[in-house]
């Protein structure tokens, strides 16, 4: 084995980016959707951590980690379907609602999750694009994990569909004022649900990532926020899902940097470097926020940027 | 003679007085019975889902009851965990008046908290009062800062206060925890890093006759305050005009930015001295162990009193209550201690949900009594 010294750095921080930024790419996409039918759910933490729980849970019992996966989608549907549904009655607050239902999730998680902190599930697969080498830091970066791939494609996907496919234009419109969308036929409300059922779904299949892949095991403190973080991300990604791809790779970066730093010895400030997403997340909505003004690209209904 | 006159006022008054006082009650219940209501629908949904595990939900009930509220020891063990609910309520609650939905009130809570465990050690030597004075101060300053910065940047800089709350309570966590394992760091604690334990006279005692300390006096007195500054004062009047409309309120002169960041910087100070007072009065040094969520379960008291200062007391000992029997109920019925996480949720759900139902029943309107008459 050969030192590759201070190259570790970077090299820690692009694998640590591919491996932490997976559940942001899920929770981000999912939130885009959502808050592009004119809606916000900030309970997608709670959803999260849900996820995971039920993903490892299943996955436990079922012996395959895919099943864990269909498992948590099925649970990130239903808690988005409970948002949707709560939200559709006349002067209920999507923020409010949000908030409850992320302390929800998360208590319902530790509940059902307590018999399952001990057991171990099997992992999802990875795939080594780094096996040409025979320097292991390189090997261990380049260890995708195929839901990594999975979401790359759907950003893609996503981003297709919103200007191409009659789905897509139907959640825009219903985004950017009810008012039309009901004078075409459309329910918003019908659409928010779907929307809001379909973003748990995605933000579930990131609690998966996190207790099926990395760190690969359920306890109580398996996310840290990525959940919170990713609904401001997509406001920094204008609700682009290409743009919610990228800042989700800059998102694993910033929380790569602890432990890469780790790594080659630089050990003052671990917590501050712990804290350096929330911090970019923090510094990014400064940046990018502005009184006065609409942001460019906002759903005109979402009640967040009104 | 001055008798005579009053009875001669009062005479041709006295119906109108006795049907605007059942107007002026019916106009108040309907705040009362619908989130009374609401927590009664939360605690049904709550049975059907143990009746779904197979518990009783008597059981369950009857255990809160006696682990909350049913002994003077339980009381007091509910009114203890009730302090710091009161002042993370406050945290909520006033910025509400504002339209602000901070839920970030955590990281307050924190910082406070190790504010006011490192005057203590660093004023060590200095008269009791004076440091206790002190470490009050720094906590509710570290807690004014952290969530006057949320204000500052919603008014100045547009950024949504209710994330930038939540990220400012994840950084105020991990400065927590730098600081605990770096310079301010008891070198004695091995297994949980922490500061320095306070000096027993720096200490904060319980009430006579009681186990409770006198962070329970401070934060009735904290929510009565408040509800003096938003309803009778000129500053909660501009809050409330505020809240409802920002432009309108410019427009009649009001000077919006710094209400804004007065209304935060003071909600965190008092969420500063929930800190304060969980270091100096209950554990003696900062660790860890403040950061338990009860910033958290302040945003479903505040929720809960419908953003009201006064409404927060009860709530808060309803809720401090409930968490005072989780243990009980976790020993007695074999429950995981996130029972307690799952009511909660459970009950914050239906209380948001009865929002709905605010003007719907005819009988809360009087104007309306008229109408069908």
């Amino acid at each position: 084995m050969e030192d590759i010294g201070l190259w570790g750095v970077p090299l820690a921080i692009l694998g640590g980016a591919i491996r932490v930024s997976t559940p942001f790419i899920f929770v981000s996409l999912g939130e885009a959707v959502t808050e592009r039918s004119g809606r916000i759910n900030l309970g997608l933490e709670g959803t999260l951590v849900f996820g995971a729980m039920a993903a490892y849970a299943v996955a436990v019992e079922t012996g395959s980690p895919w099943f864990g996966v269909l498992a948590a989608m099925a649970a990130g549907a239903g808690f988005g379907l409970v948002h949707g549904w709560i939200c559709s009655f006349p002067r209920v607050n999507d923020i409010a609602v949000g908030i409850a239902l992320m302390l929800f999730g998360i208590g319902l998680a530790f509940f059902f999750g307590k018999p399952y902190i001990q057991p171990s599930a099997p992992p999802l697969p990875a795939i080594g694009f780094g096996d040409w080498s025979d320097i292991p830091q390189v090997r261990a970066a380049l260890n995708v994990n195929v839901l990594f791939l999975f979401g790359a494609a759907l950003a893609l996907a996503l981003w297709w569909g919103f200007k191409n496919t009659k789905i897509g234009l139907i959640v825009r419109v219903v985004g950017d004022s009810a008012d039309s969308a009901r004078a075409m036929g459309l329910s918003p409300t019908t659409v928010r649900l779907f929307a809001t059922a379909f973003g748990g779904a995605l933000a579930a299949i990131g609690g998966a990532y996190l207790s099926l892949y990395y760190p690969g095991s359920w306890n109580e403190r398996i996310s840290s926020g990525q959940g919170l973080m990713a609904v401001a991300l997509v406001i920094f990604a204008r609700w682009n899902p290409i743009g919610c791809f990228a800042a989700a790779m800059l998102f694993g970066g910033a929380g790569a940097l602890g432990p890469a730093l780790q790594s080659v010895g630089v050990t003052q400030g671990y917590y501050l470097f712990y804290a350096a997403p929330y911090i970019l997340t923090l510094l990014i909505m400064i940046a990018t926020s502005s009184p006065g003004r609409q942001l460019a690209g906002a759903p005109g209904e979402l009640s967040i940027t009104k | 003679m001055a008798d005579v006159t009053a009875t001669d006022v009062a005479a041709p008054l006295a119906p109108p007085k006795l049907s605007g006082a059942i107007a002026f009650a019916a106009r108040r219940a309907e705040g009362l019975v619908i989130p009374l209501a609401a927590l009664i629908a939360g605690m049904a949904a709550f049975s059907l889902f143990l009746l779904a595990l197979g518990k009783s939900p008597t059981q369950f009930f009857e255990l809160m009851w006696r682990g909350g509220f049913g002994s003077w020891f339980s009381l007091q063990n509910a009114l203890l965990r009730a302090t710091p609910l009161l002042f993370a309520a406050l945290c909520v609650a006033l910025p509400a008046r504002l339209g602000l939905t901070v839920i970030g009130g955590e990281g307050a809570i924190v910082l406070g908290g190790v504010a006011a465990a490192a005057f203590g050690h660093w004023l060590s030597g200095l008269p009791a009062p004076m440091v206790i004075l002190a470490m009050g101060l720094a906590a509710m300053a570290a807690g004014g800062l952290w969530i006057g910065a949320v204000g500052a940047l919603r008014h100045y800089r547009a950024v949504n206060e209710t994330i930038s709350s939540l990220l400012m309570a994840y950084i105020a966590i991990a400065l927590m925890n730098q600081l605990v394992e770096g310079p301010l760091r008891d070198p004695a604690s091995l297994n949980k890093p922490s500061t320095h334990p306070l000096a027993e006279a720096y200490r904060i005692g319980p009430i006579p006759g009681m186990d409770v300390h006198w962070g329970l006096v401070v934060g009735i007195l904290a929510c009565v305050a408040c509800w003096v500054l938003i309803d009778k004062t000129r500053w909660g009047f501009a809050a409330r005009v505020a809240g409802g409309n920002v432009r309108a309120a410019q427009i009649q002169g009001l000077s919006v930015g710094p209400l804004i960041v007065g209304f935060c910087a003071l909600a965190g100070a008092f969420a500063g001295l929930a800190g304060m007072f969980e270091v100096a009065a209950v554990q003696g040094t900062a660790n860890a162990s403040l950061a338990i969520g009860y910033g958290y379960t302040g945003i479903l008291v505040a929720f809960l009193a419908r953003q009201n200062p006064l409404g927060c007391i009860p709530v808060a000992f309803l809720l401090g209550g409930i968490a005072a029997a989780g243990g009980l109920i976790q020993r007695r019925m074999g429950l995981p201690d996130a029972t307690i996480l799952v009511l909660q949720g459970m009950l914050f759900i239906t209380v948001l949900m009865s929002e709905t139902l605010y003007g719907r029943f005819k009988i809360f309107n009087p104007d309306r009594w008229k109408r069908a008459a």
